[in-house]
């Protein structure tokens, strides 16, 4: 099953021009909301919808607009600091259809009474931050963004503000902090955003996949998205595909179809016919399936049933050549490298189960390193579960542990015959 | 007294007046900062803290928790290779490599000349067109060793001005994550992200 509810512009050449944009409706549904439609009636409508937001935590966005605080000023900021290893999806909406998250967030922003909105767009996307910025320009020069949209009366500001390199900057609070100019380091939690947001002030932060696809849902209603696909996965959702599969690439996808088709039929296979040994369901973070779960449903509560999750929907595939411990290795990397060092399990921890990783795979590994591994992932997730318990202030730590679990719980005897035998190098 | 140049302060001006708050200009700032002196010096963060209204070390605080703010001047072009899982998988060390023995220049430093700097990076978002690599922030997808050697060389010979991803995907690329549609003229002019407030500029078509 494939949906046409985001990416209905990605085929078309010129599809991220306001000209192009208008030509295929673009801003007729904002329109229509601003001369229609009353700011509480469109959360109702995106409460309606039952859409769980596509950053990674899966939170209803119509519930978290519930939250915001009546104070103002409020703000609205988009999370576009797409960095999650396997994830590319945003990089694609902000590139070919920046209008159609432009329209999303002046319907948002008139919905939650916000004058200014941000898009915290990673610093590595410079080619998409352009993009995004010329839109943000040709709507501000069209009326549809500025003093008065439309004769409405209604006064929105849009400010693209690039990130510098630190992947913990698309954890919200963290985001907030960087976004006021200082280190991006996690708030404990509460109060959250939607109290104490930006500035202190009341703050909804959405991820760009998420605001993207409000303009759907207000042009034909929040039952009629909430009519796709199963329970609690509702929608649409853009699946990125990596790794040994034979055709990577972002795929708008209604969840419910199995592991195998997503993998199989969606992605085509593994890389020259060869065996599927593992994949990662939802991003780096996530802890690893193996081929007996291949005819699982993909949706968001199955994912949680099986100890993992969908997060923001990136699949990386791995087939029969890959070393676990080397791929373990780059994504304890990964997470050393991004850990703010904030709290101490995640800081010590997660440089710690590097080395280890890094000893095993150049075969000086030590028969009492698997127990090692484990005990120090106890450390930052205690009983090592799915959804995580956690000894830290933000989920990066836990999600550290995700690569050493998944290889100690799938491919254990593989670990003890590398530091038996020397190592994968 | 502000140090930097009249353009450059015309920029600060515009970036600052973007925020409710000051103190949110610092990273761009600091960008500019870059773009201006070719890296974050002591006296670059001092009037950064001069416009934002903060004291030098809240602003090294700042500097000093992002990558891509760079203390020392990280050669002319720098090329930043990702090598987290999906680039992992599909081959990022042998590219790496390649790059290395091309240039001359081991991950994480920067050429006696000035020209190359190289450094491994965590991902970028390219992850369906692995191997990717970028050139001060401009993005190749599906890079193969030889390709990187190439790319190193048409560096060294040509030493274009602007650097632009649609350029370099089309010399350089293989596999992409998506299709980019409609080609961009914009680029990076520096080892700074080229966006429209510090450092963008447009090159010849592709």
């Amino acid at each position: 099953m494939s949906g046409q509810i985001l990416t209905s512009r990605l085929q078309i050449g010129d599809g991220h021009t306001l000209e192009r944009y208008e030509a295929t409706g673009g801003y007729q549904t904002l329109r229509q909301v601003l001369s229609e439609r009353q700011p509480a009636d469109i959360v109702a409508e995106v409460k309606a919808a039952n859409l769980r937001g596509r950053g990674g935590a899966g939170f209803p966005a119509g519930v978290k607009w519930g939250f915001l605080a009546e104070a103002e000023p409020r703000y609205l900021v988009v999370n576009g600091d797409e960095s999650e290893p396997g994830s590319f999806k945003d990089r694609q909406l902000l590139e070919r259809d920046p209008h159609q998250l432009v329209e999303g967030i002046a319907i948002t922003a008139y919905a939650l009474g916000v004058h200014h909105a941000f898009v915290y767009v990673r610093g590595e996307y410079a080619r998409s931050a352009r993009r995004l910025q010329r839109a943000v320009d040709e709507a501000r020069g069209a009326g549809y963004l500025g003093d008065d949209v439309l004769g409405s009366g209604f006064d929105l500001e849009v400010t693209v503000h690039l990130g510098a390199g630190a992947y913990i900057c698309g954890e919200e609070t963290a985001l907030l902090n960087s976004l006021e100019g200082r280190r991006g380091e996690p708030r404990l939690r509460p109060p959250y955003p939607a109290v104490a947001g930006l500035y202190a002030r009341p703050t909804i932060v959405n991820n760009v996949e998420t605001i993207s696809t409000i303009p759907w849902i207000l042009r034909n209603g929040g039952s009629a998205y909430d009519a796709i696909g199963p329970e609690g996965s509702r929608g649409t959702r853009i699946f990125s595909l990596s790794g040994h599969v034979k055709r990577p690439g972002n795929y708008e996808l209604v969840m419910g179809n199995t592991w195998r088709h997503l993998i199989y039929e969606i992605g085509g296979g593994v890389r020259e016919d060869r065996a599927l040994k593992a994949w990662i369901p939802g991003g780096a973070s996530a802890p690893w399936l193996v081929p007996e779960y291949l005819d699982e449903p993909v949706t968001i509560d199955d994912a949680e049933r099986l100890g993992t999750m969908l997060g923001s929907g990136s699949v990386v595939v791995m087939d029969e050549t890959t070393n676990v411990v080397g791929a373990a290795l780059s994504i304890m990397r990964f997470f050393a490298h991004e850990s703010c060092g904030q709290c101490t399990p995640c800081r010590e921890g997660t440089a710690w189960m590097e080395r280890i990783l890094e000893r095993i795979f150049s075969g000086a590994g030590r028969p009492a390193d698997l127990d090692l591994l484990l005990d120090i992932g106890d450390n930052i997730s205690p009983g090592l579960a799915w959804p995580p318990a956690m000894t830290t202030i933000c989920p990066l730590g836990p999600s550290a542990v995700s690569p050493v679990v998944s290889i100690m719980r799938h491919f254990r005897a593989e670990v003890e015959a590398m530091v038996n035998g020397g190592g994968g190098v | 007294m502000s140090r930097w140049s009249a353009e450059t302060q015309n920029r600060a001006r515009a970036i600052v007046a973007q925020y409710p708050e000051c103190r949110s200009a610092v990273m761009p700032l600091l960008y500019l900062a870059m773009l201006e002196e070719g890296h974050v010096s002591n006296e670059g963060m001092r009037e950064v803290a001069e416009w934002t209204g903060l004291t030098p070390a809240q602003v090294q605080a700042v500097a000093s928790f992002y990558t891509m703010f760079k203390r020392r001047a990280p050669g002319r072009y720098l090329i930043s290779l990702c090598a987290s899982i999906s680039c992992h998988l599909l081959g990022a060390a042998e590219v790496l490599a390649a790059i290395e023995e091309e240039t001359g220049v081991v991950a994480g430093e920067t050429g006696d000349d000035g020209l190359f700097g190289v450094e491994r990076v965590e991902c970028i978002g390219a992850c369906g067109g692995a191997v990717a690599l970028q050139v001060n922030y401009e993005l190749v997808e599906g890079v193969t060793p030889d390709k990187a050697r190439e790319l190193c060389r048409w560096l060294r010979e040509e030493q274009p001005e602007v650097i632009r991803s649609d350029v370099l995907q089309e010399r350089f690329g293989g596999q992409r994550s998506f299709e980019w549609g409609a080609g961009e003229k914009e680029g990076s002019v520096a080892p700074v992200p080229g966006f429209g407030p510090y450092g963008s500029a447009a090159g010849e078509p592709v």
